[in-house]
């Protein structure tokens, strides 16, 4: 599986395994927002790490998903943009600031716990 | 070092061999990791602009060896019907009628040389190189080169 | 990068001279003993690798010898690159040249080949044959070993050279979480790409989540530097970590943003001490209201 989707109490955490075919990203996309509907998620954590490019595109899905999933209640979080990604990606020309964004899934859970109000504990 | 690379853009899934090897190649012309992050990018982001709008083409990458730097040149090539208006098409923040945006001008940003050539309706090709300086060893020993050349020529 | 390819056959191309190859290694296997003593005294004769003890020239011609025949063997030199490079990485440290990395090679060669003439020196028409299964080989060897040497010379030489630029502009970990780059001099965009891929390296390797940019001893802020800084300022944001610019003044902010460049999600602090404070206070480390946190977004 190149993405791995699990529940972890209130949050949804969606691990990307290797690189994705834009379909593929829509595809993510679609996933992750219809679970948020289905389950109330209140954060959803992407993790990238295993990418080393994020261009436009995959750029501009994880901003959507982020505007799109906040519009059903959550908050998402990407977590493990490697610094060469970063350097990349701030020569886009888009708006990245609806992406919140942490080094890692711990970093990133906390990141959540601080917006929702909430503890990952919760199961 | 090939002399060119090429590989085929048919749909989605051709952008990831497209990164990898336009990784490949500028790790191997001696570019940091970021810079061959940026020109993977980069091409990511061209040959995209080709299954968006075109459906084939083909991207080329060639080294480029001067005597004070190294490059790496990758062009695209598609035989559609061409961009109207490229100056549109390099504007900020334009997207198209589905809405994924060209990504050229992102493009254009994290390479050094850009240049778009079209032929409506025969379709567009796009080269873009990214440059590094040598380094002091590899200076050193372009200049020794260079000498021995010059010693051979005036034998 | 470069590779050497050395022209002509690859030695026991022939059955025939499969054959010799065989006998010629063999031989020098046979006559170990007795030609890694030789050798050994020829380099101590010459006074190279003077730097390590004698039992340690020993060690190495002992295993620099069987290598060495390994590779005249199979015909390969992968085995003979992995030792070389590892006898570099030894060795360069301890002040090894090249000139000296040849010279014990070619030492070797030639007490190698002398012992052949002692052996066959009756049989001319053997001599020739053996010599030339022997020679390619050996040639092919030296360069193998001396490009080993130079390409691990350079790769040190370039882990220092970026040792050393990362060392004129430290980043420094003042607590956890918190990091703080002074920048001081002229930011052009060479140094500013190094010096955003330096802070990058440090948001991951020490977990930051605030970092302290000081442009207070930057001697020109133009245009250009400052699109750096928001790029820098962005990054870092992609990897979890706020940024504070200190040593920006008020009137230099408004020329800048005059001049069109969006300083607007930049967090600019008048000098390090008040940026110092900022950075705590997004920390957590002075009690936040509820609603001080949902205010700032973590990472943003």
């Amino acid at each position: 599986m190149r993405v791995a989707v699990l529940r972890q109490g209130d949050y949804l955490i969606a691990s990307i395994q290797s690189d994705l075919t834009d379909s593929e990203v829509v595809a993510l996309r679609e996933l992750l927002l219809e679970r948020v509907g289905r389950f109330r998620c209140r954060g959803v954590i992407v993790d990238v790490a295993a990418l080393d490019v994020i261009d436009s595109f995959v750029a501009r899905a994880l901003a959507s998903i982020a505007t799109t999933a906040r519009l059903r209640g959550a908050d998402t979080v990407v977590v493990g943009i490697r610094p060469d990604v970063a350097i990349a990606m701030v020569h886009f020309d888009i708006d990245l600031h609806p992406l919140r964004a942490a080094l890692d899934l711990d970093e990133g859970l906390a990141a959540l716990d601080t917006l929702t109000g909430g503890s990952r504990d919760a199961r | 070092m090939p002399d060119e690379v090429r590989v085929s853009i048919a749909s989605d899934a051709d952008l990831v061999p497209a990164r990898a090897e336009a990784r490949a190649l500028a790790t191997e012309l001696g570019f940091t990791r970021t810079d061959a992050t940026l020109i993977a990018t980069a091409v990511s982001e061209i040959a995209r602009n080709i299954v968006v709008h075109v459906g084939v083409g083909e991207i080329r990458m060639s080294p480029m060896l001067e005597d004070q730097r190294r490059g790496l040149r990758v062009v695209a090539v598609d035989e559609g019907p061409g961009i109207r208006d490229i100056e549109q098409a390099l504007e900020h923040g334009v997207t198209s009628h589905r809405g994924l945006g060209l990504g050229l001008s992102g493009a254009r940003r994290l390479m050094d040389d850009f240049e778009i050539r079209t032929l409506t309706p025969g379709g567009t090709t796009i080269a873009m190189t990214k440059w590094r300086v040598l380094d002091e060893l590899e200076r050193l020993r372009e200049d020794r080169r260079r000498d021995v050349r010059t010693d051979d020529g005036r034998r | 990068m470069d590779e050497h390819r050395t022209a002509g056959p690859a030695p026991a191309e022939v059955a025939g001279d499969d054959r010799i190859l065989h006998e010629l290694v063999t031989h020098l296997r046979n006559e170990r003993p007795a030609l890694r003593q030789e050798w050994a005294r020829r380099i101590t004769d010459a006074s190279l690798l003077s730097v390590m003890t004698q039992s340690e020239v020993f060690s190495e011609v002992t295993a620099a010898y069987d290598n060495y025949v390994s590779a005249l063997e199979t015909g390969s030199v992968e085995t003979l690159q992995t030792y070389a490079r590892d006898l570099s990485e030894r060795i360069i440290p301890r002040g090894v040249d090249t000139d000296e990395v040849l010279g014990i090679v070619l030492l070797l060669r030639d007490v190698l080949a002398r012992s052949l003439f002692v052996r066959y020196q009756d049989d001319r028409e053997m001599l020739d044959r053996v010599l030339d299964a022997y020679e390619p080989a050996a040639n092919r060897i030296a360069v193998t070993v001396g490009v080993s040497f130079v390409q691990e010379r350079e790769r040190v030489i370039r882990e220092q050279q970026v040792a050393i630029q990362e060392l004129s502009t430290p980043v420094l970990q003042v607590r956890e979480r918190l990091l703080i780059l002074p920048i001081i001099g002229m930011l052009d965009s060479d140094r500013a790409r190094q010096l955003t891929e330096q802070l990058l390296g440090a948001i991951q390797s020490h977990r930051a989540r605030v970092v302290v940019i000081d442009i207070t001893g930057v001697a020109t802020i133009d245009v250009t530097v400052a699109n750096h800084l928001v790029q820098t300022v962005e990054a870092s944001r992609l990897m979890g970590a706020s940024a504070i610019i200190t040593g920006l003044s008020s009137r230099i902010a408004q020329t800048l943003v005059d001049l069109g460049v969006d300083l607007s999600m930049m967090r600019t602090v008048g000098d390090l001490q008040g940026g110092l404070e900022e950075a705590e206070r997004l920390l957590g480390h002075r009690p936040a209201e509820a609603e001080d946190v949902a205010r700032e977004p973590v990472g943003g």
